[in-house]
């Protein structure tokens, strides 16, 4: 995979920085400049504007991959998981730090930070997203609500008192 | 000096192998060989896991519990003896990862297993001096011992992110000195894979020397003796070296309990030190004094006399686990899965 | 716009083909489908040629003209157009060649899919047809196409209680058909035993949950229905051809366990051909996977979502079922040379609509559904074959 088309996506698979529809208030990830559910009716053109996740959802399908994809053989058995973000955004990515018998739909999860995968020995390493189950990432207070972990400051996102 | 720890973050990868494993492999007693060591399970990064990775993970933690905004941070320095490129930064993708760049200065530092705190004393210079709000040290490491060599024992991978700053210090640095020799103990030749030691001549003129010069020195500038110190983090390189040279100095058992985590994760090397310190900062309440004593090959030792302050009994450290999860918890490893992990199989094909 | 009648079919075996090129594959069903037909190469007036991945494959694109040029036709100077849709490229080709035909533009046409997968090796081969999800936020994440299929499945087992032994009966069908398909890649039967058993591949999938990376192609002779009658004595009629597009990305769709393309598809299919899924004798459906088979049935309209595993292990579309699919052996057994799957179901279903298909005939066949699919869904081609009067 060339350098310069993986470079141009950290942003988002780095940090989860997808598009929000400030005509219906749907968000997207990865970011999109038309709204698919008011793109028909021309509304969001030139109303999208970024939206941060938080990187936290739940398990909605996923899979023990034998035969990997290239550059993923060192991994194998992985698991490849639909999560489905507290944003509402569906992304897909591997579930890290559970085995994958544990794994099951409805697991509570968030994004983590992880090697995706190797340009072969002497290539660039890329980095990006996958997810882990919530108890092996943190102890989380009663009822709390935190911003993404490591995401810029937000409009929208609740600041943990300082 | 008015600059200190603002936040902390730490971590360490889920799974552990223990001495017993490894020695069985080699035909060696493993078992007396950890005990030796006190070393009872060394943690293991998976195969996706890295120093880019272990410090991102550690500085996200640290930037949520200080609801730090990474764009106020002005230097991001990684201690490492690993970091995955020998030309590119550690410190660029850590910055971009946790939302940190452009408007910083970023840069890796390398001192065997002291990088991470050389890293500390730098941000103290740059925050102390105003030039930046938030100077970011961070010590991480997943490092490799040869297969069978008596570091394969306890070379482990974990790391801590510390945010140096003025505002809301939860652990003031009153003092820091080094100590610093060209003492050849411990080193990696470029293009090697695996380090390479002096055996025995890694003790008394290497860490032991470092160690307790560099700790009488401080508490000398400090005017302090042992008793004055609620708690002390030595570099761990295995978890009988610190318990000696905490006795030589004069400290005891219960000074050493939350700065010695290696027995039970492994020596960490730029992470050793460190994440002892951040053990010690889980269990702390306000006005205790610490005192660090870090040490790296080549060599050189740089202690830190620290003071926590009132701000640490409002510090919010439920975001992110306890130092103490870390060292209760873990998946083991066989030998083989350990060799696949740390890429130690040769795989066929380009 | 005019009747489009398939005038004639051809095609090669599918299967490891190692001693043959993909230009000779090409040309073999392209000339088979033209004798069928009683055509001479002098009427025809352009050729559509479905292909997934000739560049990266056999380090060859410009494939339009290469086969015109090797089936004796260069200084003829006819159009050649190399259509690509993933998986589906051959129904997409097959769709361009009955709008040009119906449109008026071009009496006769012929329609090929080609595709040479065993010159690659098995991970590049999975590699390359992976390209046909989205490679930026799927195969970058450890993707393949079994793995995105795998989470369809693992879903509609969550949401429908399907079983991991209704999926496998869906590989014990096509190995059974296959067995009777002297083109078929893999023409042994299989139990559902030995299908439980078989590595796995991507949970809940395991090796004959998934189609073969084959070699093969395949082609038809399109012609304008009122002409029909002069080239043959059982032309069929195009009844509908459709193409419906989706979300790229699994990740992305309305909902993961419905292929919103077929939907859609299948139902501009039976209106335009003013017919409904009842009416339908013998369909051939994309089993790429044995979940995209039940997810085909359901979304095709010949049962209820969720139901396609209980119905399909009672049996209602086996050989002596109420609608009999995959006669061919699917994709599973027949074999999946990508860009050809799309002209070989086809092709099956005119034999089967002629009465041709020998000990797999399925009995008053009089109208056929092919549903072809690129990638995980993001193109569903439907096309409808009606026996002429």
């Amino acid at each position: 995979m060339s350098i310069a088309r993986f470079w141009r996506e950290t942003p988002r698979r780095y940090n989860l920085g997808g598009s929000k529809c400030t005509n219906c208030g749907t968000a997207y990830f990865p970011p999109r400049s038309v709204c698919p559910t008011c793109a028909r009716h021309r509304e969001s053109i030139g109303k999208m504007v970024p939206f941060q996740l938080s990187g936290e959802g739940e398990v909605y399908s996923f899979t023990t991959v034998h035969e990997p994809a290239e550059g993923f053989e060192m991994q194998v058995p992985y698991v490849l998981a639909l999560v489905r973000t507290v944003e509402g955004p569906m992304l897909t990515g591997q579930i890290v730090d559970l085995a994958p018998e544990e794994v099951r739909i409805g697991l509570k999860v968030r994004a983590t930070f992880r090697k995706l995968r190797e340009e072969g020995k002497a290539g660039v390493i890329h980095y990006g997203y996958k997810f882990a189950p919530v108890e092996e990432t943190a102890v989380r207070p009663p009822g709390g609500s935190r911003t993404a972990v490591g995401t810029p400051a937000t409009p929208e996102g609740d600041r943990a008192p300082a | 000096m008015e600059a200190g720890i603002v936040s902390y973050g730490a971590y360490v990868p889920r799974y552990r192998i223990t001495p017993t494993e490894i020695g069985r492999v080699w035909g060696a007693d493993g078992e007396s060989m950890g005990q030796s060591l006190n070393v009872h399970r060394k943690s293991v990064p998976a195969p996706d896991e890295d120093t880019i990775t272990i410090s991102t993970e550690a500085l996200r933690v640290a930037l949520i519990r200080g609801a730090i905004d990474p764009q106020q941070i002005g230097a991001i320095y990684v201690g490492s003896e690993s970091h995955p490129y020998a030309v590119k930064p550690t410190a660029t993708v850590v910055a971009q990862a946790v939302g940190a760049t452009p408007h910083l200065t970023a840069a890796d530092f390398e001192f065997a297993c002291k990088a991470g705190t050389a890293a500390i004393q730098t941000c103290l210079g740059l925050v102390g001096a105003e030039m930046v709000r938030y100077g970011v040290a961070i010590g991480s490491d997943t490092s490799q011992g040869a297969p069978g060599d008596a570091l394969e024992y306890s070379a482990s991978a974990g790391g801590a992110a510390f945010v140096i700053g003025r505002d809301h210090v939860i652990a003031r640095v009153e003092h820091t000195v080094s100590y610093t020799t060209d003492t050849p103990d411990f080193w990696r030749r470029e293009g090697q894979r695996y380090p390479s030691h002096s055996g025995r001549f890694t003790g008394e003129p290497a860490y032991f020397r470092h160690e307790t010069e560099c700790a009488h020195h401080i508490m000398e500038v400090a005017g302090t003796t042992p008793a004055d110190y609620r708690h002390v983090v030595f570099h761990q390189p295995n978890g009988k070296f610190p318990q000696r040279v905490g006795k030589q100095l004069g400290f005891s058992e219960s000074q050493m309990r939350y700065g010695l985590v290696t027995p039970y994760i492994g020596n960490t090397y730029s992470g050793a030190a460190l994440i002892g310190l951040a053990n010690v900062l889980d269990h702390a309440g306000p006005g205790e004094r610490i005192l660090v004593v870090g040490y790296g090959s080549g060599a050189g030792s740089d202690a830190f006399d620290l003071t926590t302050t009132d701000e640490i009994a409002k510090f919010d450290r439920s975001f992110g686990r306890p130092v103490q999860s870390y060292l209760d918890s873990g998946v083991e490893l066989s030998y083989g899965v350990y060799a696949k992990f740390r890429g130690k199989i040769h795989m066929g094909g380009s | 716009m005019r009747d489009v009648a398939v005038l004639g079919v051809g095609m090669t075996k599918f299967g490891e083909l190692w001693d043959r090129s993909f230009r000779e594959i090409g040309i073999e069903a392209g000339l088979q489908a033209l004798v069928d037909a009683k055509l001479s190469s002098g009427d025809l007036g352009a050729l559509y040629l479905g292909n997934m991945a000739s560049g990266s494959l056999i380090d060859q694109e410009h494939i339009g003209p290469l086969i015109l040029d090797y089936a004796g036709l260069g200084d003829r100077h006819l159009p050649a157009v190399r259509v690509e849709g993933g998986g589906a490229s051959g129904s997409l080709a097959l769709h361009q060649g009955y709008l040009a035909v119906a449109s008026g533009l071009y009496d006769f046409v012929v329609v090929g899919g080609a595709e040479k997968l065993t010159d690659v090796p098995d991970a590049t081969g999975n590699q390359i047809t992976s390209s046909a999800a989205d490679h930026e936020w799927e195969v970058v994440f450890g993707g393949t196409l079994p793995a995105l299929w795998a989470l369809i499945a693992r879903r509609h087992m969550h949401q429908y209680g399907t079983t991991r032994e209704q999926l496998a009966r869906v590989a014990v069908h096509a190995h059974a058909m296959g067995a009777k398909n002297p083109n078929a890649h893999y023409r042994n039967p299989v139990s559902l035993e030995q299908v439980l058993a078989a590595g796995p591949v991507a949970e809940p999938l395991g090796v004959f949950d998934c189609a073969p990376l084959s070699d093969g192609a395949a082609a038809v002779v399109l012609g304008p229905m009122e002409r029909a009658h002069r080239y043959t004595d059982q032309p069929i009629r195009i009844a509908a051809s459709q193409v419906a597009c989706d979300a790229m990305a699994v990740q992305h769709r309305r909902d993961v366990t419905t292929l919103d393309s077929t939907v859609v598809a299948a139902r501009r299919a039976f209106e335009q051909a003013r017919r409904a899924p009842a009416d339908v004798n013998v369909a051939e459906i994309n089993d790429a996977y044995t979940i995209s088979a039940l997810v085909a049935l359901e979304d095709l309209g010949f049962c209820e979502k969720g139901r396609a595993g209980p119905e399909f292990e009672s049996g209602r579309f086996g050989p002596n079922g109420e609608l009999p699919v995959n006669s061919s052996g699917g994709l599973k057994a027949q074999g999946r040379p990508f860009g050809a799957v799309g002209v070989a179901q086809v092709v099956e279903l005119v034999r089967q609509l002629r009465g041709e298909a020998k000990d797999r005939q399925v009995k008053h066949a009089s109208l056929a559904l092919a549903h072809d699919v690129g990638g995980t869904g993001a193109t569903s081609v439907v096309t409808l074959l009606e026996r002429g009067s």
